[in-house]
């Protein structure tokens, strides 16, 4: 019975039985850099001295406070990559769909576009990514 | 018990651990590991129940976009331990509750549904999928889609003003 099952799901090329094989990819590689750090722990040679437990900095020794406030550009940026991310993703569906929505999908894209555009524009004129100022 | 009634419980496990997790860390920076394990097992839970398109953008968006700007807030707050704010005893009494009246809330909405006591749906229903998703957004719902595009502009407006001074 189980099999028959199988065998239906199988047939269906939506179905979600095919993240299997990614699933399994995802838990190869996980206990495979769970294995590897282990097996490293275990068989590497441990000797710790002060040297070798200090933070890595390219060779100089660290100077200063590691947690400064950084500055609010990287999180301009950031933020206005996390919306132009959310605008492409909301184009595979319409993509995928492009035959049967014809004129009228078309024209709700490019009004969307639209909006976009002019937020993009307003972020150029604005000067927003530009990094020195 | 056969295979996708375990896959369910050791994701909803993993899930619930890894959110508790987020909550106890005493580092902020894992609190953001720890989410991101929970956005990976709601994932798995969006692909077993057919909604393929869902848990891919969950993924791309939360545990990747979102989990970049939570590290972008963390590095920008002083996290020096003489700066850690103090909470107070009435300051956690009431957050105990206000998350009691939220648990009691769920509870007592969950309590009603039709899918109490049912395991996961494996493989039934299609609107999680990309064509039916699209199919519905750009038909029935293309008036809160253009909605949305504006929220999008105002964001955009909102982060220059707020960013650049």
């Amino acid at each position: 019975m189980h099999i028959y099952l199988l065998q239906a799901v199988t047939q269906n090329p939506d179905s979600s039985y095919w993240y299997l094989p990614v699933g399994l990819q995802l838990l190869f590689a996980i206990a495979f850099v769970g294995l590897m750090m282990g097996v490293t722990h275990l068989l590497g040679p441990s000797r710790k001295t002060a040297d070798k437990l200090s933070n890595f900095e390219s060779g100089i020794e660290s100077v200063g406070n590691a947690r400064q406030p950084m500055a609010v550009k990287y999180f301009l940026v950031a933020i206005l990559f996390v919306l132009f991310d959310v605008e492409v993703i909301f184009f595979y569906p319409y993509a995928v769909n492009f035959k049967s929505l014809g004129w009228e999908g078309f024209l709700a894209v490019m009004m969307f576009v639209g909006f976009f555009l002019c937020g993009f524009i307003y972020i150029i004129k604005k000067g927003a990514l530009k990094w020195e100022d | 018990m056969n295979v996708s009634d375990i896959l369910f419980y050791f994701l909803s496990a993993l899930a619930i651990g890894s959110a508790i997790l987020v909550v106890i860390s005493r580092s902020p920076i894992y609190s953001v590991l720890w989410l991101i394990v929970t956005f990976f097992a709601i994932s798995g839970h969006y692909i077993m129940m057919n909604a393929q398109f869902l848990g891919i953008v969950n993924l791309i968006v939360y545990a990747g976009a979102i989990m970049v700007l939570f590290l972008f807030v963390i590095m920008l707050i002083n996290l020096n331990t003489d700066a850690k704010p103090q909470k107070g005893k009435w300051l956690r009494l009431a957050g105990t509750v206000a998350g009691g009246c939220l648990l009691l809330v769920l509870v007592a909405a969950l309590k009603n549904t039709e899918v109490k006591g049912m395991g996961v749906q494996v493989g039934t229903g299609d609107i999680g999928l990309i064509n039916q998703l699209g199919k519905a957004l750009f038909t029935e719902y293309v008036v809160p889609f253009e909605i949305s595009s504006i929220l999008f502009l105002s964001a955009m407006v909102g982060a220059v003003v707020i960013g650049k001074k």
